[in-house]
């Protein structure tokens, strides 16, 4: 096997400015259209302040992969990323449930499954977020197990709820 | 049409009607959307009988309008409107968010509300399926419990219509606090617990109409634009200058708190009996160390991203959570009430948040109470028992909540510091407007005129449109620092904090970026933008029931503003009548008024505003 420069997609919520620059990035480079909802990183709020950009974590096992009956997903070789065949895809959403963090979501017209591609090695969300000195989401080089990130993939709501915590304090935990 | 979504919704609360409504090119032209837009249609639709509308009745009719450039420029807002029930004149109060965005995603470019509700609703849009909700579950509810309750419920409603969808961001909101729902006058429209549309008094307009909150969601894109590939350009290059602006990102206006006082000697002072302080405990190292707990917050698209979230972890104001507090907040629920202690200031900003009051109106109106405690015009059995000394933050904030509920004294309170001035004054026999800082109704921003190193003139808020609202000010020249630039912004509905470190230009390639209209500089200010001002100038001078304005009277300072600076470097200096009647002339010049502050009719006729000229002889306005 060649040897891989993966990368991974480190985010810490606490910087997270909330300013969406990311989903804009994301969805110009993908759908070449400002579109918030077909961004493969869409920034939740369930709670103000507690911005949560959620996006794909590349589990070590892919369980969105292994679950796609019709076999529309596929892991790159040369990133790690998951990759959607559009062709394939039905949109049946099994995907969705597979996923531990309810990370893939439709395409609101085309109704095929959006998952983070990594924008092939060079993902535009963590560019703009470096550019703005936000940091929110940066790029690590992906090496050993990939376990720990696995623990990554929650849903908006739970990361939430520990986010607050860290937050607010105990505060935080009237707000949910 | 580029950049918009290509229709509006009307929503009568009254029958509960919904219906889609288009607008011709030629006007959106002329009026883009937001402000300018909003004093058209209100112009059309209220122009003839504007004198005898009640703002807080069933009759008038409430905006909520994105523009052209609204997401495409960087700094998404979206702007409120109607008859002001602070000015009686019409007043376009923008505020940031996610609203604008999701409502054009939503294939919308705006609402318009009229009627009102028989029972307290709320707008449910998501998508095309647009439903008037009740809301007696949120009714007398606060800002954060509101946020909380209706995230939750809309989120619901969004998964049942796209159960397959897997997970959808959250619905925007926009709501108002208790203060709204009492018809504030005081109250403002809000999202995400402190951003607030606060000019106006439009949270009591909501209030008067029942309803408690809009919730936006759209999962479609943004409007196509005429040149696409430009419009991404011109997001980079003006995103790369706004990065560029570094302290301004770091600090935000929040910087203001100990500079304004300090340095330009021209913030609020204990109801502006001052304007300068030199408290260095409360300058913006000791927000920033103590009490942001993100150094960064912001809305959609923004580079700039000056807000911060603070929130006071210790003592007895433990658990307070508010932005920045930006600048008026820090010298209006600070300085002007005598408080001098950061961890004191969020608790009172996160507070009035919680409320749906105005920090500026009601921060006022709650000095203006002092200054007469002070002066023993007001004593603690008028006020209900409350101690109301300078710095007393809890009386502070028991007033705070009297005000929002309109209990006791809170209900004179509730009008305003002006009007509240008048009820108050007859009384107690007193003439109270020497101690209201006010412009035609509106309380003044937190930057005072007298020193002159501010970056407001003596005309500023005498002469503007939107009177005392410190983000519309007239001035000279007026085709380029004058109020027809925050016309263009807040037509444009984007975020002017944003245009500071650009090239006006670029704005007007926006437009045409997005829109495909080639519109000059020169066009804006002598025509679109000029004409948006003369009708709102005409709506202000024609007034309302309770309160009509003079401008050979009214266009005018306060009193205070009369009175010399009693501290500070700038001790003595004070606001010069000769001057101050120059520089009016000069205005009333430049933008076609008479020698009384009157649009002259040739203007008026230029513009193609023969109505606004009919109607204003028909009152003898014009004589």
């Amino acid at each position: 096997m060649a040897p891989r420069k993966k990368i991974w997609i480190t985010r810490d919520y606490m910087k997270c400015s909330g300013c969406r620059k990311c989903e804009i990035a994301c969805s110009l480079y993908h759908e070449d259209k400002i579109w918030p909802e077909a961004s493969r990183v869409r920034v939740f709020m369930s709670v103000p302040g507690a911005e949560v950009p959620h996006l794909c974590v590349q589990c070590d096992d892919y369980p969105c992969v292994e679950s796609c009956p019709f076999k529309a997903l596929s892991v790159s070789e040369k990133t790690g990323a998951v990759l959607v065949d559009e062709t394939k895809c039905t949109g049946c959403g099994i995907c969705i449930d597979a996923c531990p963090g309810k990370i893939p979501h439709l395409h609101p017209s085309r109704k095929r499954i959006l998952i983070c591609d990594l924008c092939d090695g060079k993902p535009e969300c963590v560019k703009i977020c470096q550019e703005g000195k936000w940091n929110a989401l940066g790029i690590v080089k992906r090496r050993g197990s990939a376990a720990s990130m696995k623990a990554y993939a929650r849903t908006p709501e739970e990361i939430t709820r520990e986010l607050v915590v860290n937050l607010y304090g105990e505060k935080g935990e009237e707000l949910l | 049409m580029r950049g918009y979504a290509g229709k509006f919704l009307e929503i009568d609360l009254s029958t509960e009607k919904i219906k889609e409504v288009t607008f011709s090119e030629s006007i959106l032209q002329d009026y883009f959307g937001g402000r300018g837009l909003a004093v058209k249609i209100l112009w059309d639709r209220l122009g003839k009988k504007w004198e005898v509308i009640d703002p807080l009745g069933p009759e008038n009719v409430l905006f909520i309008l994105t523009g052209p450039l609204t997401g495409f420029f960087p700094g998404g807002r979206v702007c409120v409107s109607g008859k002001s029930p602070q000015s009686n004149g019409m007043i376009g109060s923008t505020l940031a968010g996610e609203f604008g965005i999701e409502l054009k995603c939503a294939g919308y470019d705006g609402l318009i509300i009229t009627g009102k509700a028989a029972k307290p609703c709320y707008i449910s849009i998501i998508d095309s399926e647009v439903t008037v909700k009740d809301a007696s579950h949120i009714w007398g509810k606060d800002g954060k419990e509101t946020v909380k309750i209706l995230t939750k419920e809309t989120s619901q409603l969004v998964r049942n219509k796209y159960p397959r969808y897997g997970l959808l961001k959250e619905p925007s909101i926009l709501y108002i606090g208790p203060a709204g729902e009492n018809k504030a006058r005081v109250a403002v429209v809000m999202t995400k617990w402190s951003h607030a549309a606060g000019y106006g008094g439009y949270g009591g307009v909501m209030g008067s109409k029942n309803l408690k909150a809009i919730v936006a969601k759209g999962t479609g894109p943004l409007p196509k634009v005429e040149n696409h590939e430009r419009v991404k350009e011109l997001i980079i290059k003006a995103c790369k200058e706004c990065f560029k602006a570094e302290l301004w990102r770091r600090w935000g206006t929040g910087g203001g708190g100990y500079s304004f006082a300090a340095i330009s000697s021209s913030e609020p002072v204990r109801n502006w009996q001052e304007e300068w302080h030199d408290k260095k405990s409360y300058a913006v190292d000791k927000f920033e160390q103590r009490l942001w707990i993100k150094q960064y917050w912001g809305d959609f698209g923004c580079p700039t991203t000056c807000l911060k979230l603070a929130m006071t972890k210790t003592g007895p104001f433990k658990g307070a959570i508010t932005d920045n507090p930006d600048y008026e907040m820090q010298a209006f629920l600070g300085p002007n009430l005598g408080i001098f202690v950061p961890e004191e200031n969020v608790y009172l900003s996160s507070l009035i948040d919680d409320l749906g009051l105005c920090g500026i109106q009601g921060g006022s109106v709650m000095g203006f109470a002092a200054e007469l405690y002070q002066r023993g015009i007001l004593t603690k059995d008028d006020l209900g028992g409350i101690d109301l000394k300078w710095g007393n933050t809890k009386a502070f904030a028991e007033l705070a909540r009297k005000i929002a509920t309109r209990d006791g004294i809170g209900d004179v309170l509730a009008e305003g510091a002006y009007r509240a001035a008048l009820k108050l004054g007859k009384m107690k026999s007193v003439d109270l407007l020497p101690y209201v800082v006010y412009e035609k109704g509106v309380s003044i921003g937190a930057h005072g005129i007298r020193s002159g190193k501010d970056f407001s003139s003596n005309i500023s808020y005498a002469c503007s449109v939107q009177a005392g609202d410190h983000t519309s000010m007239a001035g000279l020249p007026a085709d380029s620092s004058g109020e027809i630039t925050d016309v263009l912004h807040d037509s444009g509905v984007y975020c002017s904090f944003n245009t500071f470190a650009l090239e006006e230009d670029l704005i007007f390639e926006f437009v045409e970026a997005v829109t495909g209209w080639k519109i000059t500089r020169e066009e804006w200010y002598k025509s679109k933008g000029l004409r948006i001002l003369q009708i709102q100038r005409a709506m202000l001078l024609l007034g309302g029931m309770d309160a009509k304005w003079n401008p050979e009277k009214d266009d005018e300072n306060p009193p205070r503003f009369y009175e010399p600076l009693p501290t500070g470097p700038y001790a003595g200096k004070t606001t010069n009548r000769k001057t101050f009647e120059n520089s009016k002339q000069e205005y009333y010049e430049a933008v076609g008024w008479d020698k009384r502050g009157i649009p002259r009719p040739e203007m008026l006729r230029r513009l193609g505003l023969q109505d606004v000229e009919e109607k204003l002889r028909a009152v003898n306005i014009i004589t």
